[in-house]
């Protein structure tokens, strides 16, 4: 009613009114699936049998989402939906470029896998606490900071999947989880908050939040005191959800006391958020400013990769170890960050899907080496191999596929990464790239000699049985990293054109604006 | 949705109260607990009229969600948590994701218009003569006060809650 009494032209100024294509649901779809039966299973929180029932089948309908929108997207180029109507940049959009979208499309995976894998791993009590509800909740707020294309929004995301994790870390509420957790939250807290104050000044300074309006923006102000301070509190922010050095303390400390699952998927999904963050604020929105702290980035990445292996190779124990393996694959991307350019743009995406996938795995793995040795220390875990030849044989892969060896998925990333460091010059950060997956090797293949191949410390030998809720989603991911490693062609594809499309945002930009000017800024 | 609460809220409360020895509590005077039942009704109602004139003035989802949490927060403290949770039926962490999914729900309804998620749709029906109008974003901000009075309702009562309730 309201509506008829303004004149036409002032609608069309003000809001989108051409029909909405049905394929551009699909870009919020992912959040709204997964808060809405985030919602109805908090519901039926009462009982815990029938919500994996729920949650199992909801997260592969979520993969279904991710996969066709992906599929959408590598059709036609980044999709675009403002909330209410509005027009951009008043209007809150979700954008999807490829870069989104194949992280959003991981991410999905990660969570199916894990949410199979909680079958086993949690119990029901602890299920009756919530863990598929906050496991649904976190994974919304996930893609949605994948999908969002507003810097206030991913915001809004960062602090969704933040409060849904913290449900999810004191899950059983031990004595050592309270202690994790403290340690998790007030770094998250403090990296958030960085992460608003940067929002704040960028609102101050560009009056507007929309990233591709920034973006469009950002190169007419060039390198001036603002912007520069800005991209050191975003570096900052970012840098601390992602572990990296020298923030990177809170990871290790907090991540072997949750559940194995919620451990795996916090490795997994979480430190990836905060890498997915750098590259589209660094990379697309600044490139000026990501340019000019690429030797600050690049050192930082050195420092976390060298800081992770010599970490995991000091451990005794296999979560801690794996936690320190985390921070080593977040150096390696944040040095493709830190060189700029396609191939090391390409290589670092690549890198950061195989992580999430094969960290999860590897919780996933310790999980049940855990339960069949009866130990995660590595002084008491012994004749694993004699236990069950086939968790061998995945540890195995899993292990080759983290440091990078063929034909695993870690392979690919690591030689393009190593590549574009070489064709750059930049033969120290290549060199730190292999000396780091060397050393990951040796930390890894001691805790394989250690734990598979050393005769049992004490007592006998039984067989045991790999349970079906810990055999499907560990042999799927494991079979994903080999399939990824045997044929990379569309992978590393895909990785191009989306890391083109991240160093040069023209389709991104005209996603959102239709009306934009090669030149940039919008037609009057 | 949140309508039939005051109704309910004060009816099973006032002999609960009684049963208690009054050495346990610090704020059980005779007085406080009892007002505390009417003062909730009041207070639940009122918050009902803050989210619904929400839409043009000052008021909405939140802060109506924030006087309803404090109205049980009160009924809390008078008469013992138990009390509150038998009062409102639904545990209050169901209300907050039962709000969650209505807003929810009401950004979806702009599918069935050919429009983007979350456009404002309404209607305007005649119900006793009067024109009532009806929109998603109403719909949208009732969520909003289901989640905020669930779950800071949530909160209050754990805060409230003591080892014998």
């Amino acid at each position: 009613m309201a509506a008829n009494s303004i004149p036409l032209e002032a609608l069309e100024k003000s809001m989108v009114l051409a029909p909405v294509p049905a394929a551009h649901w699909l870009v919020i779809a992912p959040p709204v699936w997964c808060l809405l039966l985030g919602a109805i299973l908090i519901m039926v929180r009462k009982r815990p049998g029938l919500q994996a029932w729920l949650a199992i089948p909801a997260l592969a309908a979520l993969v279904l989402i991710d996969a066709a929108l992906l599929f959408a997207v590598t059709r036609e180029g980044p999709v675009t939906m403002v909330m209410g109507r509005w027009l951009p940049p008043f209007g809150i959009a979700f954008t999807v470029d490829l870069t989104g979208a194949l992280f959003n499309l991981t991410g999905g995976i990660a969570a199916l896998a894990g949410g199979i894998a909680a079958l086993g791993d949690i119990d029901r009590t602890k299920r009756a606490y919530g863990f598929y509800p906050f496991l649904l909740l976190m994974v919304g707020g996930v893609s949605g900071a994948f999908l969002t294309g507003d810097i206030f929004n991913l915001y809004v995301w960062f602090e969704v999947l933040l409060i849904s994790s913290f449900g999810l870390i004191i899950l059983g509420s031990e004595r050592a989880q309270l202690d994790g957790a403290t340690k998790y939250a007030i770094l998250n807290l403090i990296g958030t908050t960085l992460f608003l104050i940067a929002v704040g000044i960028l609102y101050a300074v560009f009056g507007t939040l929309n990233m591709a309006d920034i973006a469009a923006k950002a190169p007419k102000l060039g390198e001036i005191p603002p912007l520069m301070t800005l991209g050191l509190i975003f570096i900052a922010a970012f840098s601390m959800k992602a572990a990296a050095f020298p923030v990177n303390f809170w990871l290790p400390a907090s991540y072997h006391t949750p559940r194995i699952v919620v451990a795996g998927l916090f490795a997994g999904l979480l430190t990836k958020v905060g890498v997915y963050a750098l590259l589209r604020v660094m990379v697309m929105i600044f490139p000026q400013e990501g340019n000019a702290y690429s030797l600050l980035i690049g050192v930082v990445a050195i420092l976390t990769m060298l800081t992770g292996a010599l970490g995991a190779l000091a451990q005794s124990d296999l979560r801690r170890m794996l936690g320190y393996i985390v921070i080593t694959g977040i150096g390696i991307i944040l040095s493709g960050v830190a060189l700029g350019g396609q191939t090391a743009i390409a290589g670092a995406l690549f890198y950061a899907m195989h992580s999430m996938i094969v960290m999860l795995a590897l919780y996933l793995m310790a999980g049940v080496a855990g339960r069949m040795g009866g130990s995660f220390s590595l002084h008491d875990l012994s004749g694993l191999y004699a236990r069950s030849p086939l968790l061998a044989a995945i540890t195995l892969a899993l292990f080759f596929s983290v440091s990078g060896l063929p034909p695993f998925s870690g392979f690919w990333p690591k030689a393009m990464l190593v590549k574009a460091t070489f064709d750059f010059g930049a033969w120290w950060q290549g060199g730190v790239i292999l000396v780091s997956g060397l050393l990951t090797t040796i930390a890894v293949m001691r805790a394989f000699a250690l734990g598979w191949w050393r005769m049992p410390v004490s007592g006998t030998v039984e067989p045991a049985r790999i349970e079906a809720s810990e055999a499907v989603p560990l042999v799927g991911l494991t079979l994903l990293s080999l399939g990824i490693g045997l044929y990379p062609e569309p992978l590393l594809a895909l990785a191009q054109t989306a890391a083109a499309g991240l160093l040069e945002p023209t389709a991104y930009l005209h996603s959102v604006f239709p009306g934009l000017s090669p030149l940039g800024g919008p037609l009057p | 949705m949140a309508k039939p609460k005051p109704a309910r809220a004060p009816k099973p409360d006032p002999a609960e109260g009684q049963k208690r020895s009054p050495m346990r509590r610090g704020m059980d005077t005779l007085i406080f607990r009892t007002m505390a039942p009417y003062l909730t009704a009041l207070m639940v109602l009122f918050s009902v009229f803050v989210l619904l004139r929400g839409h043009n003035q000052p008021g909405g989802g939140f802060i109506g969600g924030l006087i309803a949490a404090s109205a049980f927060a009160i009924l809390g403290i008078a008469q013992g948590v138990s009390a509150v949770r038998r009062a409102l039926w639904f545990d209050p962490t169901a209300i907050a994701a039962a709000g969650l999914t209505v807003s929810t729900l009401a950004g979806l309804m702009s599918l069935a218009a050919d429009v983007p998620f979350m456009t404002a749709l309404w209607v305007f029906p005649n119900i006793f003569g009067t024109e009532v109008a009806l929109s998603t974003p109403m719909l949208f901000d009732i969520g909003v006060y289901l989640v905020v009075t669930g779950a800071i309702t949530t909160v209050a009562l754990a805060l409230e809650e003591r080892e014998d309730d």
